[in-house]
């Protein structure tokens, strides 16, 4: 039953099935191991960050196209259910309809830019989901009307999610719609997570590390690579898209900043590459990895800084001001001694 | 040669600025194995790529078994029922044996049958069959190549240089499974540096020279002729 829902896809690690056993129990008791808003908060973020991570790595580390379009396609998700929310009202028919519309639309878009520059060299693809991905977030922030520009706007959820649904106490945790809408958010990020499994180890995914190793090869056993990795933007661009759902699920709001902006991209980009690109795994590890850094450097930052008062030179180092530096820091270690990333290095490759 | 299953007609082919192949003519008989020989960077190995797609002939024809496929993608040649070892072990190294093995089965699961009698010419597979094919030795690469364009009917192999830096032992494997397929009455267009094996398993050769086809005719008589040797490539069968 397990091996058949992770489709075969072994940790082959005994550490590394250890990390992912605390991950996914960690995510599945958050709620209970984690009291308070800022943890469930930090478990939500990862659960959707997994499954955008994952998205990405089919496109980045499965299929070896470089594309900067991933975060335009988790917007499209985000406004699909907010703009849905909107003007359909509150209601889980909107948050269906939203999410449903904008994956198929995310992956139309993906087809047409596949369509129009995966038949030149990647680097044009590159480029093109560059141009296409900044002209949208452009298009955003000036269709106020519609977008509510930069701020964003806010909507309702239906009330079994809101945090004024109270179903009673487990565990002595009070069981409210906002822990209801974090279950929610956490199955369906894990069972797309597991769809995404059940691709990569497909015959179709065989195909896909085929012509990520060697195109020509591919080809001339008799594969179209152009329509593979077609379909395999627009598989990654729909996912992308669903977890932007979630993700505006979750914080009952959207806005440039936090679903289309540039920033979001670089850090998918450092999870698919610490935690090892052309594994699902690597995506799980490094979306948690990046996720906890970035909520909680910064406190263990303060807590070095206090503690090293003794040596102003070292405390002023490591003020959290300066957590992006250390960040930084991390990051180029991790590529030093991980090249193939942490699961590669669990997996006893380099 | 009036059953040829390819026939190549004036194709030169250009790679970046560079003229390589200079209105090359030649044919390949079904049912035989046809050497293309010739001394380093005549344009052997632009020729079976040019065959097979890699390379687009900006001039000439290739029909194939009766049909132009000068405009085909790679794809559509390969699933024409051309099978291509290039030189290099093309293997995917990352993927197990098991995988290039069904990968190469592109037109549906992987024969059975056809899997056993592979594994006879090639025992090492069946060893390493969920091995990383990239933790194979050179030979065993080498012979998965081979495999790999065995794994389903194919009309028309082009084998480039399959016994290139390889041990005598495993050559002697590899010439014994291409033997094989030649008996099982292969269409085979080869390109050999190793002239014993180039003469041991060709029907007929065809040698080449700067972009062209010098001569062609039956392996025999180029086996035979020391001064026709001598003359087209300036060496010795005898001396392989």
């Amino acid at each position: 039953m397990l091996m058949r829902l992770i489709s075969g896809d072994r940790p082959r690690s005994r550490i590394l099935t250890l990390v992912l056993l605390a991950i996914f129990l960690g995510l599945l008791f958050a709620p209970f191991l984690f009291p308070g808003v800022r943890a469930l908060e930090t478990a939500a973020r990862i659960s959707i960050f997994i499954l955008l991570a994952a998205s990405y790595d089919l496109l980045l580390g499965y299929t070896g196209v470089v594309s900067f379009a991933h975060t335009m396609f988790f917007g499209m998700g985000a406004y699909g259910v907010g703009l849905a929310s909107q003007h359909m009202g509150r209601g889980f028919g909107p948050l269906i309809l939203g999410s449903l519309a904008a994956a198929v639309l995310a992956a139309a878009l993906a087809f047409i830019i596949a369509l129009f520059s995966l038949r030149v060299r990647a680097i044009f693809f590159a480029m093109i989901t560059l141009a296409v991905a900044s002209a949208v977030a452009v298009l955003v922030s000036q269709l106020s009307s519609i977008t509510g520009g930069e701020d964003g706007f806010t909507f309702q959820i239906p009330r079994a999610l809101g945090p004024a649904n109270r179903m009673g106490e487990v565990m002595g945790v009070n069981i409210t719609g906002k822990i209801l809408n974090y279950y929610v958010v956490f199955f369906i990020s894990l069972a797309l997570f597991f769809v995404l499994l059940r691709i990569v180890n497909s015959p179709f995914g065989t195909v896909l590390k085929a012509i990520r190793e060697n195109d020509f090869r591919a080809e001339a056993i008799g594969y179209r690579v152009v329509r593979y990795r077609t379909i395999a933007t627009c598989i990654s661009a729909a996912m992308a898209a669903l977890a932007g759902s979630l993700f505006a699920l979750w914080l009952r709001y959207v806005g440039p900043e936090t679903t289309l902006s540039f920033e979001i991209m670089l850090d998918l980009l450092l999870m698919v590459v610490i935690g090892g690109m052309g594994t699902i795994w690597g995506a799980a590890i490094g979306a948690t990895v990046m996720v906890l850094a970035q909520t909680y450097l910064q406190d263990l930052m303060g807590s070095a800084a206090d503690a090293t008062m003794a040596i102003p030179m070292l405390s002023r180092l490591l003020d959290p001001d300066r957590w992006l530096l250390w960040l930084g820091v991390l990051f180029i270690l991790s590529v030093y001694f991980f090249p193939s990333g942490i699961v590669g290095r669990l997996r006893g490759g380099r | 040669m009036s059953d040829a299953i390819l026939r190549i007609e004036n194709v030169h082919t250009d790679i970046a600025q560079y003229h390589i192949l200079h209105g090359v003519d030649l044919q390949v008989p079904r049912g035989a194995v046809t050497m293309l020989l010739g001394r380093n960077g005549v344009g052997k190995t632009t020729t079976l790529r040019t065959i097979i797609g890699h390379w687009p002939a900006r001039e000439g024809r290739i029909v194939f078994d009766g049909d132009d496929i000068t405009a085909l993608k790679t794809s559509e040649r390969a699933r024409a029922g051309i099978g291509y070892v290039p030189e290099d072990m093309g293997i995917f190294s990352d993927l197990t044996v098991e995988e290039n093995m069904v990968l190469a089965a592109a037109s549906g699961p992987l024969d059975t049958g056809r899997r056993d009698r592979i594994f006879e010419a090639f025992p090492p597979l069946r060893t390493f069959w969920r091995s990383p094919a990239g933790t194979l030795s050179g030979g065993q690469k080498q012979m998965l190549s081979i495999a790999r364009a065995m794994a389903e009917e194919r009309r028309l192999f082009l084998i480039d240089e399959p016994t290139k830096g390889l041990a005598p032992a495993i050559v002697s494997t590899m010439a014994g499974a291409l033997r094989d397929l030649k008996r099982q009455g292969a269409s085979i267009l080869l390109v050999e540096q190793n002239f014993a094996v180039a003469k041991a398993l060709g029907d007929f050769a065809a040698v080449m020279d700067d972009g062209r086809i010098v001569w062609a005719g039956e392996m025999e008589q180029l086996a035979t002729d020391a001064g026709l040797q001598e003359r087209l490539m300036g060496l010795s069968m005898e001396a392989g």
